[in-house]
């Protein structure tokens, strides 16, 4: 016996949702997806009439139905946004450059103007080259903190007010128990706002609307939708912390799918003890631009690549950062902890 | 901790000529984390420091206190009992200062042990505790039946200004410690002990039931928890104890923070894993062992011949996906194989963070505090949550039918109310005897929500929590009603005033 949709009844439905359980056929699938980003856009204040917002693209599902979702919406219930895409290029061949062809072919379908910004024009390195002198275990944490800046300075190029990226609740969770599992305190209290703090000069505002829906569902929109996607994992991603995050939450989702969000509930609902040690904001006295500490982590990074100590920023090595400011030569030991293993 | 460059190879080798870290003479008999290695005797050392530096440190347990220590027959919490035996027999001024009592509960019921079983576990654990010499109470869980709805609100702790503080409490006992001899103590508990194993079948049936109710193991798991800590609540209560202390290990507190995570517990993380549990108000929850990892137990008690008893719980040999405790602790146990520091970072996140204890208030309703768990709820629906993010998918999923539905018991109570009939026990409201899922949800914090939405039927649950709730739901909506009430005399008030003529 067919199952019929469990919101309008009428129609056959063709998708179990992976959220709530409830059987619905597409066009409700369709408009309570929509509908309950519109919801979180709403609720949480994200944009206001007449801004300019820059949606994170990078041609993979999220960033796509991100694009797709903000122009309905837009349209839909007249939030006179204009819309933009920014693509960030961080030169990995075979993974980056395809994804790209699909950021362009999006620019066109949606009808959206688009700028793309590299990693060879803003730091000298692509993350080929870099992989090649960190190795395969520490590469994310260059690519993620060189990416963030990426955005910040494509967007301030293109003089927007905000710029919305596509983390959807599957990365909101894990984010939340890899900080748990890593014991970073400043992060796990962070991680489960919808937006970025906007104070401070020289920092755009970053939001998430897609926080609360479930990667799954974002997959069955766009495969509904058929929706122009690149689907592949960075080729350097499997030997990342992250993995054994994203392991086990998918088997949490297998035992109980309302997990993910439950981990989101608790991530927001934990409270810090007062007392704890807090990072303090201030400004990178490099580049200007913000961070907790003297300079900025991309600052470091790029240090250590320059002088050929890759792991400069890897760890803990404050004290060596006061030493890099005032360009003083650091000692025998301390080269040789910094330098890449050898293979 | 994921760098590069970290070692954890090449030093089982030289085990055999390492020395002992601490007196640097004997020779290694064991290595506890990564690479400190201990001699036999700095080992014992050791292991009994930490337990008095836990004690001591948090000064939470006042001398001639009553404890509660809670048994359940694995090695931590029968390590907890060496602990506590080694460290009241000292000589002064070091002995330990409390009084103890066991308490051991037999969920053989739950866990689908057969009677024999359960008797024989019961015998082993009973010739255990009487070697210890402290009042023992063995308890099968099937005496949830017949608790009292006390057991489900917090009791005040003495804000007595008397009281005396930590240290002065320590000085006045030694002053008195004359008068008090060992044999009149060690004589008066010696008679107390209770061995309660017994249970009807009635009882039987309706545990049996009740777990049977429940679709999945997590819930299951976190079902027996919570019933096995009100049981441990109200034997506590009845017999004058304050503190109840019990054996989690750093390791299992880890899986337990985690899973409290993936739980939805996230507002009360402190209290589920920290050292000291507030929530019940006359009794404490301490946790003495919460800085021993499983692997610095397991060596002292081999090597020291604690007696212990392994009784299978509901999740002993299921695969690893059974349940989402379950699954976290093989993924904790994994995780630690290729990170050491796994366990100890996740301990150390935990000791950050702190519950939020709402403002000690005399109007403070227990109403506000969750019904199994008594935590304060966490449900309140904040505009950008994730709990607002779920009641909006649930409403766009479902035809619109459903609203009325709900309204309807609610609104059927509030008129039989305002009629000015008499609610008794053979009045109107008492017809609706057994409570829908909706009744209960609304009394619920987030994660008890979820452990009830996976039971089939809401009416198996103990006699107690069910009146409870029904409480509960009647005292609020006669609350409702007054505040109506109020507000229109209110609204009458003003509308007169505006009438006569400003002063």
């Amino acid at each position: 016996m067919p199952v019929q949709c469990s919101n309008c009844v009428q129609r056959r439905a063709v998708l179990k949702r992976p959220k709530t359980g409830h059987s619905l056929c597409k066009d409700c699938f369709f408009w309570a997806f929509e509908e309950e980003i519109h919801q979180t856009i709403v609720s949480a204040g994200l944009f206001n009439r007449g801004e300019t917002v820059a949606i994170g693209a990078s041609g993979g599902k999220d960033s796509t139905v991100l694009a797709h979702v903000m122009k309905v919406l837009n349209e839909r219930y007249d939030y006179d946004l204009n819309l933009l895409l920014l693509s960030v290029d961080e030169g990995i061949t075979g993974y980056r450059d395809d994804s790209l062809e699909t950021v362009k072919r999006n620019q066109q379908q949606y009808e959206l103007p688009l700028k793309i910004v590299s990693y060879e024009e803003l730091y000298g390195w692509t993350m080929d080259a870099i992989v090649k002198k960190v190795g395969l275990k520490n590469n994310c944490t260059f690519c993620g903190v060189f990416r963030r800046q990426a955005l910040d300075r494509g967007a301030m190029m293109l003089k927007v007010d905000k710029i919305c990226t596509g983390h959807n609740a599957d990365d909101v969770a894990e984010t939340v128990l890899m900080n748990v599992l890593r014991g970073d305190i400043a992060r796990l209290r962070r991680c489960t706002s919808i937006s970025t703090a906007s104070d401070g000069e020289g920092a755009i505002p970053r939001c998430k609307p897609l926080k609360y829906a479930y990667e799954k569902e974002i997959v069955l929109y766009a495969y509904f939708k058929k929706l122009d996607y690149f689907s592949t994992e960075c080729i350097y991603s499997p030997n990342a912390y992250r993995g054994h995050a994203r392991a086990f939450l998918k088997d949490l989702e297998s035992i109980r799918p309302s997990s993910i969000i439950d981990v989101i509930h608790s991530g927001e609902t934990l409270s810090i003890k007062e007392g704890v040690k807090m990072p303090v904001q201030g400004t990178c006295s490099r580049c200007g631009y913000i961070s907790s500490q003297a300079l900025c982590k991309s600052c470091v990074l790029l240090e250590g690549l320059n002088r050929g100590l890759p792991k400069l920023g890897i760890g803990k090595h404050h004290r060596l950062h006061g030493k890099i400011l005032a360009q003083e030569p650091l000692t025998e030991q301390e080269e040789k902890k910094l330098k890449a293993v050898d293979f | 901790m994921c760098q590069v460059e970290e070692d954890y190879n090449g030093l089982e080798s030289e085990l055999n000529n390492l020395c002992c870290m601490k007196c640097k003479e004997g020779t290694a008999v064991l290595i506890i984390r990564v690479n400190d290695a201990f001699c036999r005797s700095c080992f014992k050392e050791y292991f009994i420091h930490k337990f008095r530096a836990m004690l001591g440190k948090n000064r939470v347990i006042f001398p001639q206190e009553k404890v509660l220590l809670a048994v359940s027959g694995g090695t931590a919490s029968c390590s907890m009992l060496s602990q506590v035996q080694e460290g009241l027999s000292r000589e002064a001024p070091k002995k330990l200062r409390f009084v103890p009592g066991i308490i051991y509960i037999d969920d053989g019921g739950a866990c689908g042990r057969s009677a024999e079983e359960r008797q024989r576990s019961n015998a082993l654990l009973k010739s255990i505790f009487t070697e210890t010499g402290f009042t023992y109470f063995i308890v099968s869980l099937e005496q949830v039946f017949s608790l009292p709805t006390s057991v489900l609100v917090p009791g005040t702790s003495d804000p007595d200004p008397s009281n005396p503080s930590y240290k002065q409490a320590v000085d006045q006992y030694i002053k008195e410690k004359q008068t008090l001899t060992e044999e009149n103590v060690a004589s008066a508990v010696a008679q107390l002990n209770i061995e309660d194993s017994a249970y009807s079948p009635e009882h039987k049936l309706a545990l049996e039931r009740l777990f049977s109710s429940m679709k999945t193991l997590t819930a299951k798991e976190d079902m027996l928890q919570t019933l096995r800590q009100h049981l441990i609540l109200h034997i506590a209560r009845e017999n004058g104890y304050s503190k109840v202390m019990m054996g989690d290990s750093c390791s299992r507190l880890a899986v337990k923070l985690l899973s409290n995570i993936a739980l939805g517990r996230g507002a009360a993380l402190a209290s589920d894993t920290g050292f000291s549990d507030p929530r019940y108000g006359d009794v404490v929850i301490v946790r003495p062992m919460r800085d021993y990892s499983s692997k610095e137990i397991a060596f002292y008690s081999r090597m020291f011949n604690v007696p212990s008893v392994f009784i299978s719980g509901l999740d002993t040999k299921t695969h690893d996906k059974a349940s989402i405790q379950r699954l976290t602790e093989s993924f904790v146990t994994n995780l630690q194989f290729d990170f050491p520091s796994t366990v100890s970072t996740i301990y150390r996140t935990s000791e950050k963070l702190h519950t939020v204890m709402p403002p000690q208030s005399q109007t403070a309703e227990p109403a506000s505090k969750c019904l199994l768990c008594l935590c304060t709820l966490d449900t309140k629906v904040d505009k950008a949550s994730a709990f607002h993010a779920t009641l909006v998918s649930e409403q766009l999923s479902q035809i619109k039918l459903q609203d009325p539905s709900l309204d309807a018991p609610a609104q059927s109570a509030e008129q039989c109310c305002t009629e000015g009939q008499g609610c008794g026990p053979g009045g109107c409201c008492s017809s609706n005897r057994l409570p829908s899922h909706q009744d209960l949800k609304t009394l619920l914090c987030y994660s008890c929500r979820l452990t009830i939405k996976d039971m089939v039927a809401t009416n198996t649950l103990p006699p107690y929590i069910i009146t409870e709730a029904e409480k509960r739901q009647k005292r609020w909506e006669i609350l409702l009603h007054n505040l109506n009430i109020s507000f229109i005399k209110k609204k009458k008030c003003c509308h007169l005033l505006t009438l006569s003529k400003p002063e």
